[in-house]
């Protein structure tokens, strides 16, 4: 029988998309290190910010700081993270509502294990020091005090 | 309220309002968002046979059971039977051009590639399907849907079990197959002379 074939295969995209101003001016906040949702007219607010309103379909432009605190709605936990995570060490990841904010996001949850986490608890963001204007630039949420 | 489309809506525009902190920034307009996808790759039984034929300058495809048609590469089964097709057919490595493009912009990881170069649907003599490949040895402007081409393969000491022997395709200089009759319309054009006889 003849010897089992087998090849390394990758699939690579170097993509880079232009944002339009919604999530161009969160990015924005992003890389100044503040956190940005859009107001609707019903004066409830989507975070992360979307450029319409997902009921209505209208522009959506008022853009409004939230956070950096906030409430864990859910969560799981990741053991071992993928090679091309933003995270080398097991984390957990959440669905959080920032303060000021009526939608949870997803990101990163930075404690040591599952113990730590509780749906209900007050997170907070993690900045990393360099930023440049990307998702990554919040390294993600810890329990609330953590990092005093 | 009924909006004007000849207006765009103000999201696109960039008439945003944002906080106090942000109004003298320079705005983020774009992000970088590459994907990656890595794959182990191990042929099932039919693109076994393939590649390892391959490795005997030979391009194998399969047969349909149910109305002879010709696969390459063979995937084991006739998709559209839902049948199974154990039989191989060895196939010449000459055919045509069943439909090409142009690429005159760099792809990233291809480095190998001069650009302009054609990719393009080599139908072989015998196959009822096309397969991808480049086509050289011509300029790119006279490349044309039913010229005929051969292999041009690599030389013997290099040969392996993959498609990539292959290193192109040339013009054979025989007369075109007429257009209605190459490509997927060489199936159909089969299909009717059949239908003539039958």
């Amino acid at each position: 029988m003849a010897e089992r074939l087998r090849a390394d295969l990758v699939l690579e995209y170097p993509f880079t998309r232009t944002t339009g101003p919604v999530i161009g001016a969160f990015l924005t906040g992003l890389r100044e290190g503040i956190i940005l949702g859009i107001r609707r007219p019903d004066g409830t607010v989507l975070c992360p910010p979307t450029e319409y309103d997902p009921e209505s379909s209208e522009p959506l432009t008022d853009l409004v700081e939230v956070g950096p605190g906030g409430e864990l709605l859910s969560w799981t936990w990741v053991d071992p993270p993928r090679s091309q995570s933003p995270w080398d060490q097991p984390h957990g990841l959440g669905l959080i509502r920032l303060d000021g904010a009526d939608t949870p996001m997803v990101h990163g949850l930075l404690v040591d294990g599952p113990e730590g986490l509780s749906v209900g608890m007050r997170v907070t963001a993690r900045w990393r020091p360099e930023r440049e204007g990307h998702i990554a630039d919040l390294e993600g949420f810890v329990p609330e005090g953590a990092d005093q | 309220m009924s909006a004007d489309p000849s207006i765009p809506p103000a999201a696109l525009s960039g008439e945003v309002s944002l906080p106090e902190k942000l109004a003298d920034v320079e705005p983020v307009r774009s992000v970088r968002t590459p994907i990656r996808l890595e794959y182990d790759f191990i042929p099932g039984s039919a693109s076994s046979g393939y590649l390892n034929a391959f490795a005997d300058r030979k391009i194998l495809g399969q047969q349909s059971p149910v109305d002879g048609a010709v696969f390459v590469p063979p995937r084991g089964v006739d998709p559209r039977h839902g049948a199974a097709t154990p039989e191989y057919v060895e196939l010449p490595d000459t055919g045509h051009v069943g439909g090409f493009c142009v690429t005159r912009l760099p792809i990233p990881g291809r480095d190998d590639l001069e650009i302009p170069y054609v990719s393009a649907w080599i139908h072989l003599d015998g196959a009822d399907i096309g397969f991808l490949g480049l086509v050289a040895g011509i300029d790119t402007s006279e490349v044309r849907m039913g010229m005929r081409v051969r292999a041009v393969w690599k030389p013997d000491d290099e040969l392996g079990r993959t498609a990539e022997n292959i290193l192109y395709w040339e013009p054979t200089g025989e007369p075109d197959i007429p257009v209605t009759a190459a490509g997927t319309n060489a199936w159909h054009a089969k299909q009717a002379a059949a239908g003539e006889q039958g």
